[in-house]
């Protein structure tokens, strides 16, 4: 009943060394990547050049296309411009001022722009070579392993689970909508815009009824296989020590540059 | 016989005795059924949409409570036994989406062993067995929502087949499968030893397999015997808003 859910799965199969690596060493990896790069000083090119280094690794480890990152990377970019204001607010040297409104730029305010705009492609970039390479369940593997409450677990694994069951609801109904909006020659179509409002309206509350009234089949389900209110999981296989020999050597490897580019 | 654990001692798998069953909304699902299943019969139950086929296999196992008695293999449901009588009765839901909600296959299969608290290698293994039963050996580590509706439908079973029950209620096996899933899923029943309560609309499954049936309508049985009987009574199944072709 595949409808083709326009948001795919994040992980691509794949046989890299980055691919095998175990989701409980990249997991807290990419995250202590993406700590130290935000913890990098604004304006330190040097260290960020260095925190790129381990990430250009990675990317050509993984044998993912460059594109493909760039690509799903792209995606941070709108949220940059909510600090492009920085730009003209922080006082230092002025570099121009925009005619007729009389902002002017600084120095400072455009270096803390661009670190901005690195620092957040940087992580994003991590976090897509994490999801790229892990299949989800692993990394909610990794999220039980590492300790993470499992109520919250058991959530982010129904979220996963049904993300893409009401994704295609959502598409069914939408096709149904579409499929009966048809125009006539010569006529005005399309209705009011308050109606079509209402239209879409009605459509989020009957997927939002459809979702309750499954989660109540599922809770179904899921007593009548034994569930008691405690999330239970099966265990996972044992560390391999490459792995964990690699995640520390990169953490050691973050807080070296972190260092120098604090003394 | 692999995957039974049945009490020799006790020959009525399940007992259904006067049992009445509102839901919320006021929708009066059950109106005094009874019914008694000896054990490895394979019975269906028949009966127009709406006739309280699902609300009443949502009770073999206590999901849903109503006012009677239901009785599996001869121990009455009751709230501190829920947790036993679910080890025996595996309860097939229509929808296999709502049925496999975990983010793997194996892991979807493991749950009900799980919380057994059965030791981990076990779980695996039960697992395991279960899903080389129905032919979904070697997708482990599959999300669901790559299998096609056969093949989930098929993981759906392995899932309670895991739990080695000795009563299996299926709602709905066949409904919404092509030609050749269909024929696969048959076969798959057919070599399942358990006591079976199949609620469908495919008469051809019933003819084949389920030697007994039981026809629904407006919550209570209204007609019980033996397949080819029943399927011959076209007034009786044109009553009911059921066709033979």
């Amino acid at each position: 009943m595949a409808v083709g859910v326009p948001f795919g799965e994040r992980y691509l199969a794949g046989s890299s060394a980055i691919h095998a690596m175990d989701a409980r060493a990249k997991l807290p990896a990419a995250l202590a990547y993406i700590f130290a790069v935000t913890l990098t000083p604004a304006g330190h090119w040097a260290a960020l050049g260095l925190l790129a280094l381990p990430l250009v690794a990675a990317l050509a480890a993984s044998r993912l296309s460059p594109l493909l990152v760039a690509r799903r990377s792209a995606l941070a970019l709108p949220f940059v411009l909510a600090a492009v204001p920085l730009m003209f607010t922080k006082e230092g040297e002025a570099l121009f001022s925009v005619p007729l409104f009389g902002w002017t730029a600084s120095q400072q305010g455009l270096e803390a722009v661009l670190s901005i705009l690195a620092k957040s492609w940087l992580s994003v970039v991590a976090a897509v070579i994490l999801t790229a390479t892990t299949p989800a369940a692993e990394l909610l593997g990794a999220m039980r392993a590492l300790g993470l409450p499992r109520l919250l677990v058991a959530t982010v694994s129904f979220m996963y689970r049904y993300l893409f069951v009401i994704g295609e609801e959502a598409l069914r109904l939408i096709r149904a909508r579409d499929s009966r909006s048809a125009r006539l020659a010569g006529q005005q179509a399309g209705g009011r815009l308050d109606w079509r409002a209402k239209v879409l309206g009605h459509m989020v509350g009957s997927l939002f009824l459809r979702t309750y009234e499954r989660s109540e089949r599922v809770y179904a389900a899921m007593q009548a296989r034994g569930y008691d209110g405690e999330p239970r999981f099966l265990q996972v296989r044992a560390w391999r020590a490459a792995h964990v020999v690699v995640a520390a050597a990169l953490v050691v490897y973050l807080a070296g540059v972190e260092l120098y580019a604090r003394y | 016989m692999l995957g039974t654990r049945v009490d020799t001692a006790v020959e009525t798998a399940v007992e259904v005795a006067d049992l009445r069953f509102a839901y919320p909304d006021g929708v009066q699902a059950l109106r005094g059924v009874n019914l008694t299943v000896r054990r490895g019969e394979k019975v269906a139950l028949l009966g127009p949409n709406g006739a309280g086929k699902s609300t009443l296999l949502l009770h073999l196992n206590g999901i849903l409570r109503g006012k009677g008695q239901v009785r599996i293999a001869g121990v009455p449901l009751r709230p501190d036994n829920l947790a036993q009588v679910r080890a025996q009765v595996g309860l097939v839901f229509e929808n296999p989406d709502d049925q496999l909600f975990s983010p793997t296959v194996l892991e979807d299969v493991a749950y009900g062993p799980l919380y057994m608290g059965l030791p981990h290698e076990e779980v695996l293994e039960r697992a395991r067995r279960a899903l080389a039963q129905v032919g979904m050996a070697g997708f482990d580590e599959r999300p669901p929502h790559h299998l096609s509706l056969g093949q989930k439908k098929r993981v759906a079973i392995a899932t309670v087949l895991a739990m080695e029950p000795a009563i299996l209620a299926l709602d709905e096996p066949t409904a919404g499968l092509d030609p050749g899933a269909r024929r696969e899923l048959i076969h798959l029943l057919r070599r399942l030893p358990q006591t079976m309560i199949v609620s469908t609309h495919d008469i051809p499954l019933v003819r084949d397999l389920l030697p007994r049936t039981v026809v629904m309508d407006a919550g209570i049985i209204v007609a019980d015997g033996e397949t080819p009987a029943i399927l011959a009574d076209a007034a009786l199944l044109a009553a009911h808003g059921l066709d033979v072709f």
